[in-house]
Order: structure tokens, then C-alpha cells, then sequence
């Protein structure tokens, strides 16, 4: 097989296979991540293709007898018709207006202020703890009461978006853009200290820093509703009904 | 085996390729010396330290110029003053002034200019050139005591020239750095005044490393052809490279303790002021992070510059001799960049975890915010380069003439490298569209965000690093043939560590990444560099005992790379440069709104943080000037070499 065509079956297998995931399970990788895994499968063919002079002159061999060998006039103009007909016609595709939103660079964790004010007092989220957690070894009882409360917190105020199960999935989330958060997972609030997560619940989408868009978010900001005890009881739960722990730097 | 042209080449165009001399100590180190002084008129006075503020009493009350008018009250206080200064020589009174909070009058107008870039502009150009400047001699060093060792002229030649590549940027180095202390003085006197009141005594101490690094450099440089007499004055003249060294590197970490301290300050009390210890305010935080990242990262981008040069002459040159020597000091500095380049995920993955354990906002704006983005273009520069080294070994193995043997090996190490190259860079966070969201039910791939943690990219980076050494390892062997019997078997034992190695660093990444505690996901990452660096010592040893009699398999002809290779020099070294540009405002940017985190407020205009796609322009606008100004030091320094290449 002339290499030309190699590379061209190679980049177009890979292509299939990033679109299985959405076409066979619903499950589509994302575009923006289609196009960087192809542009570097396709660089990295080409790279393996030209390490010598030979190989590189028969990768590139065809392209060049199309645009020099004067026999193949036709060819070449019909080529140089199709080729911006094609772009045209992924531009179109690209800028076409429809019904998506705009794709924006929002970012799901952005950084915590260095303090914030709540319930009358002050709260510095560099050295703020769940004032709760310690008795989980001390007093095991008492923590699994809080948890418990928790639950009963969760499930009059937190599933009809984040979903009974945690994972993000609850009536409402479908409604929602973005989404609500799962809790479930290594890689979701096991990745968060506890002072960040108390901040996100208090201060909820309108305590959002410009870059996290807290104008979009719908994430209520509950202090007005929830004490802090409950607040922190909440959290206990959310940790504790999926396994994870709050992340920690210095124990 | 290649052209031997002789140092007298070198020597004789010496006074017309080191046209730096125009520039350098004449007009640089006045300019600088000058430039201080200035400095010190301008800053304000509550930014001289005590110190000062009791000499200058002492000598008022000495010649008793302290007269009834001015009351008791001054009187006591000086004489109180004297007392403790005299009270112990050692034991000066050394407190510093708190903080100063600024108003929108502290910061100078220029009508017309962002103080914020001009800062910028000057402390990257500035730093581009410092880190290719203190590099070259690193290895320069190196190269030569290896050419004094191995008696092969060719690395005492290839020495010479990197130096001298590097003579005309020293001016310029000098120069950037002078721009940058003028912009900070006219632009920030507040936040000068203030770090001089901590960093003041390291400040002449800086000056006066610069003054020995300059002398040190012209001795090396000029001394070069007049004390190779290959006994006491070579030795003299290593061990002035030695000094030349030891000065540059103890300049930049006092840079660097005063650009950390603005991060994480210490030695200084909650209003900032100073409590007296020096040390404490140098030895930061992120101090030691910072001086182990950008001294490996700068010796990796000295050699990709030099690369890039080699790159320049090779594409330029007329005769196969030149060619071939070209060639052979770009595969040279490209091993020397490339050499650095694999431990630096390593020292950034500790500059990071312990931006993020000094204060968690600041690792998160590092990571998590907005400028996680920036990460991600990082990623696919990192990426870049090591594909870019890979190809330049890969076309290298046509120098052999037994490389053939070996190419077809170059598709598997490629599908490796495109598949952790993959998961190196593949976001956490991936950019969505509403409809995919839906589809998804969230803001994560159920599949694809494991891949967006750190362990995987640990475990994909520690594989990257392994097969780029494979490759190095294949090109090695294709200009060799062992002589030993048992060479096959060896063999066999590399490919089992090399296979044991990957299957331990996949386990590590996956157990200990996903399965447990997130203590452990941090210190996995240890035993997985360990086990890269065990298995390459090992294939390195191994390979040592295979080949220390081999016989050449007719060798490495220098000179017969594709013209394509030397591209792949130059997008190392403009990779390089761009990702400093980038990563470097990053780190800058996460102190935010602060001049001095925590301690002294930006409140200028300027204070808020640029979006990642101006940032972007402006670094991208500062790597085209360096690019351009690199290009012609190349230019200027190929001068001098007109009639070599008509050996
Ligand atoms: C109206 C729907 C809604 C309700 C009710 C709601 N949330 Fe949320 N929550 C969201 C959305 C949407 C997000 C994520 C979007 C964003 O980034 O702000 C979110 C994010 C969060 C996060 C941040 C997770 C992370 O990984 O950063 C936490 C913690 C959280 N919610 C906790 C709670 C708790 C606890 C409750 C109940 C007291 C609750 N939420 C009730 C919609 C809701």
C-alpha cells in the first residue's frame, strides 16, 4: 500500500474509533479533544513516515507529481476546485447558527477567595476545618448521628439536583446548564479540602469568581437557609455516603 | 570521522566574532553600576532599613548638630539609637518597616506606556537570555574537562564555539536586566523600596557576583586559545570556568529568593515587616523548588538554544566538513537539552505540590482556575518537545550505516509515545458543548476523566521519559556492534527491567492513583521517577559492559542528516522559549492582586489578571523579538567564520 494512502486510512481509523464511544454507548469524547487526539496521531504518523530521505519522498512523492507532472492537468484543477469547496464547507458547518450555546472556558474548580464572611464572622479558608470531623475518631457515635442528620439535610434540600444517588443525576439536573456536580467518584470532591466545598455550598453559583461564570450557575447559595452546623453536616454526609475523603496537605 | 579543523580558526577570528566586547563590560556593567545609584536615589525613605536611619542619626548627634531647638525628645531618641547600635557591633538593630499600603499616587504615570508590560517584556527578555547565558557555561565546563579527559579536540572545540554563541547574549543579558531594575524603579518605586527594606543586603551582594561573573566570563572566553597549553594554564582555566559558574548560579538563586519571597513571603512579620533575618526571607517557601526547576530547566534551554544554532550553521553551511561539524554539535546540545529536559517534570511536580501545601487559593489558581487552560497548552508544548527530540534521534540513525537495522522499531516506540502523549495532555476539564453535556450527564466523560488526574499523567510522563531514552538507546546501538557473546542475553535482560519497569509504573499510577487515599496519590509519584531512573541507570550500565569493546558497525558519518532534523532543533528551542514565556506569567500571575502575597497589596490599575488570550499575545510577541535578537547573535557570530567554511 503506497504510503499517501497508509497515512490517510490510518488518521480515518482513528477518527472511527474516537466516534464509537457517542455512536455505540451514548457516550461522545468530546470534540475539542477529537481534534488535538488527531492533529498528534497525524503529526506523529507524518514524523515516523519522513525519518529518512527515502521514505520521505515516497510519503510525499504523489503530491508532488500531482502539482509538477504537466500530464495531469485535470486532475490537479479538479483537486484545487474540490480542496476549498471542502473547507468552505466545514466552515459553514463550524459557524452555522443552531441551538448550542456558546462553549465557553469555564472552569468547574476555580480558586477559593483567601477569606470569606458568613453567618457573622469571618472564615479563612486557608486554615478552616469541619469542626465535625474530629469525632469521627473521638466520639464515632455522635458522628454517625451528624451524618445521619446530614442525610436528612441532603434529601430535603440537595437531591432534586445532585441526584439520590450523589452522582449529579437529580430531577432537575437535566434542565440545568452546567450541570449539577456528582459527589461520587475519586476524582470529585475527594480532590477538595473541606473549607473549599463549606465555601461552595454558603456562597453557592453567585459567590463564583467572574472566571467560573456565576451568573450561570444555579447552585444556590444556601446560607441563608442552612445554619453552619448544617452546613457542616451536610458535607460529612456527602463524604461519607460516597467513601471519599477531604483532601489534606499536611497529615 | 569528521572534519578536524583547528582552533586557530577560531582564534583568529576571535576579535571579529566577539563583537560582544563593544557591548559588554565597557557599557553594561557602568550602565548597571549607574543604574543602581539611581536606584538608591529614588526609592523612598522609609525603605532604608534601620541601619541607615541609626548611622545617619549617630553622625548628626557625633558632630553635635542636634541643638536644644530640636527639643530633648530627638535628642533622647538618638542618643537611645546610638546606644543600641553601639551596644553590639553583630547585634544591629535590623527591623524593617511594615508593608506600605499604596494608593493610586504611589504608582508613576507614563502617558502612553502599561507599566505591566513594560515590567513584563523586560523581566522575560531579560530572563530568556540569563537562562541561556548561565547555562552554556554549565556545559561548556562540562564539554571541556570531557575533551581534556578524552584527549578529543572536538569537544574542546565545540566548547569554544558554544561560548562564543553565548559572549554577544551576555550584553544583552546585562542590558535586558538593566531595562528591567530602570522600568521596576520608574514604575514601582514603592514595591522596590519596600523589597529593598528586606532584600537590601542581597542586593550588593548581587551586584558584586555580577562584577565576577563579568570578569570570570571575558578571562574564559578570551583566554581560551592562549591557556589550552594542555597543562597548568588549562587547569587554571577550569577552574576559572568553575568560579564563572559558581558566580552565575548563586546570582540567579538571589533572584530567585526575591522573585519567591513575593510568593510566599517569610522572614517578615504579618505587616510585612522585617524581622532581621536575611536567610529566613531567602530561604522561602518555594525557594529551593524554584532554584532546583529553573536550574535543570536552564541548562535544557541552553542546549536547545545552542541546538537551534547548530541548526542555523548546519542548514547554512556550503562544505560536508562544516556540515559534519555542525551536525555533530547539534546532536550534542540537542542531548544536553533533552538530557535536562526529562527530569524537569519531576522538580515541577514539586514546585507545584508545594505552591499548593503553601496555600491552597494559590494552587488552585495554579491549577484548577483559569489558568488550568494554560496547563493544557503546556502539556501539548512538553509533548512537542519530546516528539521533536524523538524524531531528531530517529533520523539519526541514518548517520549509521547499520541503522537500517533498528528503524523498525521507530512505529511501536511512536504508537507509545502518541498514546501517554494523549493522556498527558487530555484536561480534566474538557471543553463542552451543550449537547455533548447532555449526552454526557455532567461535566466529566465517565471514561476519559480518570485520565485528567494527576496519577495519569505521572504514569504517562515516566513512560514517555522511558521510551524517549529507547530511543536514544536504539540510535546508540545502530552505530555499533558488540564484540562480547553474551551481548543477546543482555539484551534480554534490558527488555525484561524496561518491561518490568513500565508494568510497575502503570500499577503505581492506577493502585495507588485511583484505588486509595488521596495522601497516596502525591507520593506515588515518587516511586514511579525512581523506577524510571533505576531502569536507565541499569540499561545505561548494562549497555556500558556491551559495548566498552564493541567495534564500529562502520560508525556515525556526521553530516548526513535530512534537512528536516534540523527543524525539529529549532522547534525545540522555540518551544522552549514560548513555555517559559507562558508558564512564567502563570506563576507570576497566581500571586493575583498582590505585589507581595499576603502582605502588600497591587492597587494599581494594572492590577487585575489579563485574560489567558492577551497574556498569550504578549508572550507570544516577547518570543518573536527573542527569536528575532537570537537569530542575530547566530548572524553575528557566524562572522567570523566566513573562510572556515571554505576548509
Ligand atoms: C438548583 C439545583 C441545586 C441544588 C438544590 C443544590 N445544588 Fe449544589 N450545585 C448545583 C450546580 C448546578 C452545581 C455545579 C455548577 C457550578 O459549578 O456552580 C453545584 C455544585 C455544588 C458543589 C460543588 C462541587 C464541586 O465539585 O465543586 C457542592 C459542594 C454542592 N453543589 C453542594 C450542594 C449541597 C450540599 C446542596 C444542598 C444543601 C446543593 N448543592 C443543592 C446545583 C444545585
Amino acid at each position: 500500500m503506497h504510503k499517501l494512502l497508509k497515512l490517510f486510512l490510518l488518521i480515518l481509523g482513528i477518527y472511527v474509533l474516537l466516534k464509537l464511544p457517542g455512536l455505540l454507548f451514548g457516550l461522545p469524547v468530546p470534540s475539542s479533544l477529537i481534534l488535538l487526539y488527531l492533529f498528534f496521531a497525524a503529526i506523529v504518523t507524518i514524523l515516523v513516515m519522513t525519518t529518512s530521505d527515502a521514505s520521505a519522498n515516497e510519503l510525499f512523492s504523489p503530491i508532488i507529481a500531482l502539482l509538477e507532472e504537466p500530464a495531469r492537468v485535470r486532475q490537479r484543477n479538479t483537486i484545487f476546485v474540490i480542496l476549498p469547496l471542502f473547507a468552505a464547507l466545514i466552515t459553514y458547518l463550524a459557524v452555522r447558527p443552531d441551538s448550542e450555546g456558546v462553549v465557553g472556558f469555564r472552569s468547574v474548580h476555580p480558586a477559593p477567595p483567601a477569606v470569606i464572611e458568613a453567618y457573622g464572622q469571618t472564615y479563612d479558608l486557608g486554615t478552616l476545618e469541619n469542626p465535625l470531623r474530629s469525632l469521627e475518631s473521638s466520639e464515632p457515635e455522635r458522628f454517625r448521628s451528624y451524618v445521619k442528620e446530614g442525610g436528612d439535610i441532603y434529601f430535603q434540600n440537595c437531591f432534586f439536583c445532585h441526584g439520590a444517588k450523589l452522582d449529579g443525576r437529580g430531577h432537575y439536573a437535566h434542565a440545568l446548564t452546567p450541570r449539577p456536580l456528582t459527589f461520587q467518584g475519586s476524582d470529585t470532591i475527594s480532590q477538595l479540602q473541606e473549607s473549599y466545598v463549606f465555601w461552595r455550598v454558603v456562597k453557592g453559583g453567585p459567590g463564583l469568581p467572574k472566571q467560573a461564570g456565576p451568573w450561570a450557575s444555579s447552585m444556590p447559595a444556601w446560607e441563608g437557609i442552612l445554619n453552619e452546623e448544617e452546613v457542616w453536616k451536610v458535607i460529612l454526609f456527602i463524604y461519607d455516603y460516597t467513601g471519599n475523603k477531604p483532601r489534606q496537605w499536611s497529615h | 570521522m569528521g572534519n578536524r579543523l583547528d582552533l586557530s580558526h577560531h582564534i583568529n577570528s576571535r576579535s571579529r566574532a566577539g563583537l560582544g566586547i563593544f557591548f559588554c563590560p565597557g557599557v553594561a556593567v557602568p550602565l548597571l553600576l549607574l543604574l543602581s545609584i539611581l536606584f538608591l536615589q529614588v526609592i523612598p525613605a522609609h525603605a532604608f532599613s534601620a541601619e541607615t536611619q541609626v548611622a545617619q542619626v549617630s553622625s548628626t548627634v557625633e558632630s553635635g548638630a542636634v541643638k536644644a531647638v530640636e527639643g530633648v525628645e530627638v535628642k533622647d531618641k538618638a542618643s537611645e539609637l546610638i546606644k543600641s547600635y553601639k551596644a553590639g557591633k553583630s547585634k544591629r538593630l535590623k527591623k524593617g518597616p511594615p508593608a506600605p499600603a499604596l494608593e493610586a499616587k504611589d504608582y508613576p504615570v507614563v502617558e502612553g506606556v502599561s507599566p505591566r508590560v513594560t515590567v513584563w517584556l523586560a523581566a522575560q527578555m531579560h530572563l530568556w537570555f540569563a537562562a541561556f547565558v548561565l547555562a552554556v557555561p554549565i556545559f561548556v565546563l562540562i564539554l571541556e574537562v570531557i575533551g581534556m579527559v578524552t584527549g578529543d579536540s572536538r569537544y574542546d572545540r565545540t566548547a569554544y564555539e558554544f561560548i562564543r554563541v553565548s559572549i554577544t547574549a551576555y550584553s544583552i543579558t546585562a542590558i535586558t536586566g538593566g531595562l528591567l531594575l530602570l522600568s521596576l524603579v520608574v514604575f514601582y518605586p514603592a514595591l522596590m523600596g519596600y523589597l529593598s527594606s528586606v532584600f537590601g543586603s542581597t542586593m550588593l551582594g548581587y551586584g558584586l557576583l555580577f562584577f565576577i561573573e563579568s570578569i570570570t566570563l571575558y578571562i574564559y572566553y578570551y583566554g581560551w586559545g592562549i591557556m589550552n597549553d594542555g597543562g597548568g594554564l588549562k587547569r587554571l582555566h577550569l577552574f576559572v570556568g568553575l568560579l564563572l559558574n559558581m558566580s552565575g548560579t548563586a546570582l540567579m538563586f538571589i533572584a530567585n529568593a526575591w522573585v519567591t519571597f513575593m510568593m510566599s513571603p517569610a522572614g517578615v512579620d504579618k505587616m510585612g515587616a522585617f524581622q532581621g533575618g536575611v536567610f529566613a526571607a531567602i530561604n522561602n517557601h518555594l525557594w529551593s523548588p524554584m532554584n532546583l526547576h529553573r536550574f535543570v530547566a536552564n541548562i535544557a534551554y541552553g542546549g536547545s538554544i545552542v541546538g537551534a544554532y547548530a541548526a542555523y550553521q548546519y542548514l547554512s553551511s556550503k562544505s560536508q566538513a562544516s556540515r559534519a561539524h555542525y551536525d555533530w554539535m547539534g546532536y550534542t546540545a540537542s542531548l544536553i537539552a533533552i538530557g535536562a529536559l526529562l527530569p524537569i517534570p519531576f522538580a515541577g511536580y514539586w514546585l507545584t505540590a508545594e505552591i499548593y501545601s503553601y496555600s491552597q487559593q494559590m494552587g488552585i489558581t495554579l491549577m484548577g482556575g483559569v489558568f488550568g487552560w494554560l496547563f493544557i497548552i503546556q502539556a501539548v508544548l512538553i509533548g512537542a518537545l519530546f516528539l521533536a527530540a524523538n524524531y531528531y534521534l530517529w533520523c539519526g540513525m541514518g548517520r549509521a550505516e547499520g541503522g537500517n537495522r533498528y528503524t523498525g522499531y521507530i512505529k511501536y516506540i511512536a504508537i507509545v509515545l502518541v498514546l501517554s502523549f494523549l493522556v498527558w495532555f487530555t484536561p480534566h476539564n474538557i471543553v463542552l458543548t451543550a449537547s455533548e453535556t447532555s449526552a454526557l450527564g455532567g461535566q466529566y466523560h465517565p471514561w476519559l476523566k480518570a485520565l485528567g488526574l494527576m496519577p495519569a499523567k505521572n504514569t504517562a510522563v515516566n513512560i514517555m521519559v522511558i521510551f524517549t531514552y529507547i530511543s536514544f538507546l536504539l540510535y546508540r546501538r545502530s552505530g555499533k556492534a558488540s564484540t562480547v557473546p553474551w551481548a543477546s542475553t543482555a539484551t534480554a535482560v534490558e527488555v525484561g527491567l524496561f518491561g518490568a519497569a513500565i508494568l510497575n509504573i502503570i500499577f503505581l499510577g492506577v493502585y495507588y492513583g485511583y484505588y486509595t487515599d488521596n495522601v497516596y496519590k502525591v507520593v506515588s509519584s515518587i516511586p514511579q521517577v525512581m523506577t524510571t531512573l533505576t531502569v536507565i541507570l541499569l540499561s545505561l550500565c548494562i549497555e556500558w559492559l556491551i559495548f566498552r569493546r564493541a567495534e564500529r558497525a562502520g560508525g556515525f558519518t556526521w553530516g548526513r542528516m535530512p534537512d528536516r532534523s534540523q527543524y525539529a532543533l529549532v522547534l525545540i528551542a522555540v518551544s522552549f522559549t514560548w513555555l517559559m514565556g507562558l508558564m512564567g506569567f502563570v506563576r507570576s500571575a497566581i500571586r493575583q492582586n498582590w505585589h507581595v502575597y499576603s502582605i502588600m497589596k497591587d492597587n494599581s490599575p494594572e492590577a487585575y489578571t489579563p485574560s489567558i488570550a492577551y497574556a498569550a499575545r504578549v508572550v507570544s510577541f516577547g518570543t518573536i523579538v527573542f527569536m528575532a535578537l537570537i537569530i542575530f547573535i547566530f548572524w553575528l557570530s557566524s562572522l567570523g567564520k566566513g573562510e572556515e567554511n571554505k576548509v
